[in-house]
């Protein structure tokens, strides 16, 4: 229970994992081209996915999702709420 | 097959960015292609033939999805649905998946499969799939689709007989339903939408339920360029069956507030069931990462390595734009030379000889000298692309350039810039998004190209020639202020002429590749031969109008001021002129330095020739605008003689060096002529006073940092854009910039220098 409630308190967006944390999406918002794109993508609820790297100035980061790597803003992945993987 | 037997089979190449599809297209048409452009638009077209058959490969941009919200999803849409003057309609669609990624890359393949076209499919990249032990049941795949799917390897030749072989004997698809389903109210207004364009026939009869899908899809996913296209395709429709569309539409908006996630997860969800049949990846399978890519990226997007790495390639690729292109360009300036002296030895003196050597090869120069430059920077950005490094850079750069609002892939065109804004404003074809792109084309010309350079010389020579320390300073600043203004520019563009949400970054970070020499080559010279038919028509047009201005109207001698006249009677007493020299003289000093051995001119004719060509050119059209101007440049410390030098610069900025040349009476004259260097920093106005001092010189090379002259720019600006507004537009901001900031530097500089 801990444990639980110490990822909902820290971690609410793909935003907030850490390198090598993974996380399924729970929903994704924001503004529609970003959000559709997101999706599009394939950051449809339930996909897992890992935080691998940030860029060396803090933003953007790189993602890992169905086999594949992608990278959004921090300001995107603000936008996509996660769940425990 | 639907084709007749007069017409060949049309067959278009589909695939999301990354799976191959390029190096597919190359191995099946053997390079044997045709680039181009779409109409309107600056999405790249290739084209060529299926090797050993009679049939058509064109090559699609390169798309994760056909959602109208970049040109090349709508390139690829509007090409699939045979909705572009001149492209007739694919009778086959061959499709490139990858099979590595093959969950992501079979989302664009289901929005395909919906619009009923036959379709072939090359599982491309097996081989990665394979090593990284992932194991893709073809056939199980090709029965669950209902199209043959072949496993390819592009790079090496792989599959590709049985591409040949699958395309030309493609048959008719039954048209199948769409093999997922929608929410019920989803699915009424996919038929409600389909009955009305069935009725109209404005979607072809097999693709109507996907063209309905894809218009609700349009009207409803809330962004700006979707809906755009939505408005688009009502507007061919009647009225009354637009607003039945918009009826259908509203409805499910109604019932179902986000039809348009709803959707996409719909197709992610059947993919999901696709994948689960036919991968299987053992659980030791390595992850994408854990191959060659992942060790490379360790370093290469590492904190302090990264950007080391980074700032060495760009500082590689600005040497090779810089320093390799010069040994080609002296080539190339030589070679002009050498024909205009040709030319110029053969014909009679007259206009028309004038018209061929300062005008016509001068203009071809023109376009030309730029070549080297292009070539280079294009095999450049080749390599930075094929190797998948180019996303790299966007995403080191991302967090600097949306400092001002711009994006990752903003920053090596404008890097670029420093060499030569065409080739930079060329790069942007990579930047998916209209008002970033056109954000970074609108300042990309303020970056300090290497045209600039030379006026530099001249001017830091002529006025700080005795201080290099300050010399460099000042040399240095101009580079920074062309960097800062464009940075600043940027911010207010994106703050008011392009501002809106702000666009997402929303990258993939392909695996890294080993680029292929001969595709390489290939895309280079394209690319760069399209430059010089686009943009080396208007160069060459412009060049030939400014010699009209800068040759007409002919003077002779009794036009000439009664000052000039003076001086030359004076040069005429002091020693009698060579007769062979003076007929020469007709034809403008440029011409009189290049064909006479200086050896045997005496001094006075030299300077003889110079002066009548300075007193032509002050009397021309040029010469005249120049000095009506003056009143207008006075306040930023320039007489008519700089002035004409500013004009001849529209054209391009290196003819300042050269035009000033003329107007001070020096004849010939390059950055690195000392009697010019001399002439300058000896000028005086009427009243006595130096022309040039470190104020007005600094005044100078200030208008030239932010100045836009180079008519090239603004026509490749014009092709790129697709209207005369936005060249029109730079011209003027620029034009003010310019001026605001020379009248800054000598109105405070002559005041605080008292």
């Amino acid at each position: 229970m801990a444990a639980i409630s110490k990822f909902a308190a820290a971690v609410r967006s793909l935003a907030d994992l850490i390198p090598g944390q993974r996380a399924r999406v729970a929903a994704v918002s924001g503004p529609a081209a970003s959000r559709n794109r997101l999706l599009e993508m394939g950051l449809t609820r339930g996909t897992v996915i890992e935080l691998i790297r940030v860029a060396p100035l803090g933003d953007p980061i790189e993602l890992e999702l169905r086999g594949y790597r992608l990278s959004v803003r921090r300001a995107e992945a603000a936008n996509v709420s996660i769940e425990s993987a | 097959m639907t084709q007749s037997p007069t017409t060949s089979l049309q067959i278009a190449v589909a695939g999301n960015p990354n799976s191959g599809k390029t190096t597919l297209f190359n191995a099946l048409t053997g390079l044997r292609m045709k680039v181009g452009n779409y109409p309107g638009v600056t999405v790249e077209k290739r084209e060529g033939p299926l090797t050993g058959t009679n049939a058509v490969l064109l090559d699609l941009p390169g798309v994760y999805s056909l959602s109208a919200r970049s040109p090349d999803e709508e390139i690829a849409r509007d090409v699939l649905q045979g909705r572009i003057p001149g492209v007739r309609r694919p009778d086959v669609v061959l499709l490139v998946l990858d099979a590595a990624n093959l969950e992501r890359n079979l989302y664009l393949a289901t929005q395909i499969l919906d619009f009923g076209a036959p379709v072939v499919i090359a599982l491309n990249m097996i081989d990665v799939a394979r090593r990284r032990g992932v194991v893709i049941d073809h056939a199980a795949l090709a029965r669950l689709l209902g199209v043959p799917v072949i496993p390819t390897v592009a790079s090496e030749g792989e599959g590709l007989d049985a591409i040949r072989k699958a395309l030309t004997s493609c048959a008719e698809r039954p048209p199948a339903r769409r093999p997922w389903s929608l929410p019920p109210a989803f699915e009424a207004a996919v038929e409600a939408v389909a009955a009305v364009m069935r009725r109209s026939a404005a979607v072809p009869p097999r693709a109507v339920s996907a063209g309905a899908l894809l218009w609700l899809m349009d009207y409803l996913s809330g962004d700006a360029p979707s809906r755009r296209s939505a408005e688009r395709f009502l507007g061919r429709l009647s009225s009354s069956d637009a607003a039945a569309l918009r009826a259908a539409a509203e409805a499910l908006a109604a019932e179902l507030p986000d039809a348009a996630a709803t959707a996409i997860e719909a197709r992610y969800e059947w993919i999901a069931g696709i994948a689960a049949q036919v991968v299987s990846a053992p659980p030791t399978a390595a992850r994408p990462g854990e191959g060659a890519t992942d060790r490379i990226d360790r370093y290469l997007t590492h904190r302090v390595i990264g950007p080391v790495f980074f700032a060495a390639v760009m500082f590689v690729l600005f040497l090779s734009i810089f320093a390799w292109a010069q040994p080609l360009m002296a080539l190339i300036e030589f070679a002009q030379n050498a024909v205009a002296g040709l030319v110029g030895d053969r014909m009679s003196e007259g206009p028309l000889r004038s018209l061929m050597t300062d005008g016509v090869i001068a203009g071809v120069g023109a376009v030309v000298a730029f070549f080297p430059q292009i070539c280079i920077l294009f095999l450049c950005l080749g390599v930075l692309e094929d190797s998948g490094y180019m996303a790299r850079a966007a995403f080191i750069m991302d967090r600097v350039m949306s400092r001002v609002g711009l994006h990752g892939k903003s920053f090596i065109p404008l890097l670029s810039s420093y060499a030569c804004a065409i080739p930079g404003i060329l790069a942007t074809r990579t930047i998916e998004d209209r008002r970033d792109r056109f954000t970074t084309i609108m300042v990309a010309p303020l970056m300090s190209c290497s045209a600039r350079l030379p006026v530099y010389i001249i001017v830091i020579g002529a006025v700080f020639g005795d201080r290099p320390w300050l010399a460099a300073g000042v040399m240095f600043s101009m580079y920074a202020l062309g960097t800062l203004t464009a940075l600043a520019m940027a911010l207010l563009f994106k703050k008011t002429l392009f501002a809106g949400p702000r666009p997402p970054f929303i990258m993939e970070l392909p695996p890294y590749h080993l680029p292929r020499l001969s595709a390489l080559l290939r895309t280079t010279w394209d690319r760069s031969k399209l430059f010089l038919t686009n943009a080396g028509t208007t160069i060459f047009a412009v060049c030939v109008v400014i010699w009209a201005l800068s040759y007409f109207p002919r003077t002779d001698e009794q036009d000439f001021s009664p000052e000039v006249r003076a001086r030359l009677a004076a040069l005429d007493a002091a020693g009698p002129a060579p007769s062979a020299a003076s007929p020469r003289v007709g034809d403008g000093a440029s011409h009189a330095a290049r064909t006479a051995d200086p050896s045997l001119l005496s001094q006075s004719s030299e300077s003889r020739a110079n002066l009548i060509a300075a007193e032509r050119l002050r009397l021309s059209c040029l010469g005249r605008l120049g000095r009506f101007l003056e009143p207008a440049i006075e306040p930023l410390g320039f007489d008519w003689r700089i002035g004409v030098g500013i004009l001849s610069s529209f054209l391009a900025r290196e003819v300042f060096v050269g035009t000033i040349g003329i107007t001070f009476a020096v004849g010939e004259a390059d950055e690195e002529s000392v009697a010019l260097r001399e002439k300058l920093a000896t000028a005086v106005w009427p009243d006595g006073r130096p022309v040039l001092t470190p104020v007005t010189g600094v005044g100078l090379m200030v208008f030239y940092v932010l100045a836009c002259q180079c008519i090239s720019t603004l026509a490749v600006v014009r092709k790129e854009t697709g209207s005369w507004r936005w060249p029109a537009l730079m011209f003027a901001y620029m034009s003010v910039l310019a001026y605001v900031g020379a009248f800054l530097v000598f109105q405070i500089g002559a005041r605080a220098l008292g």
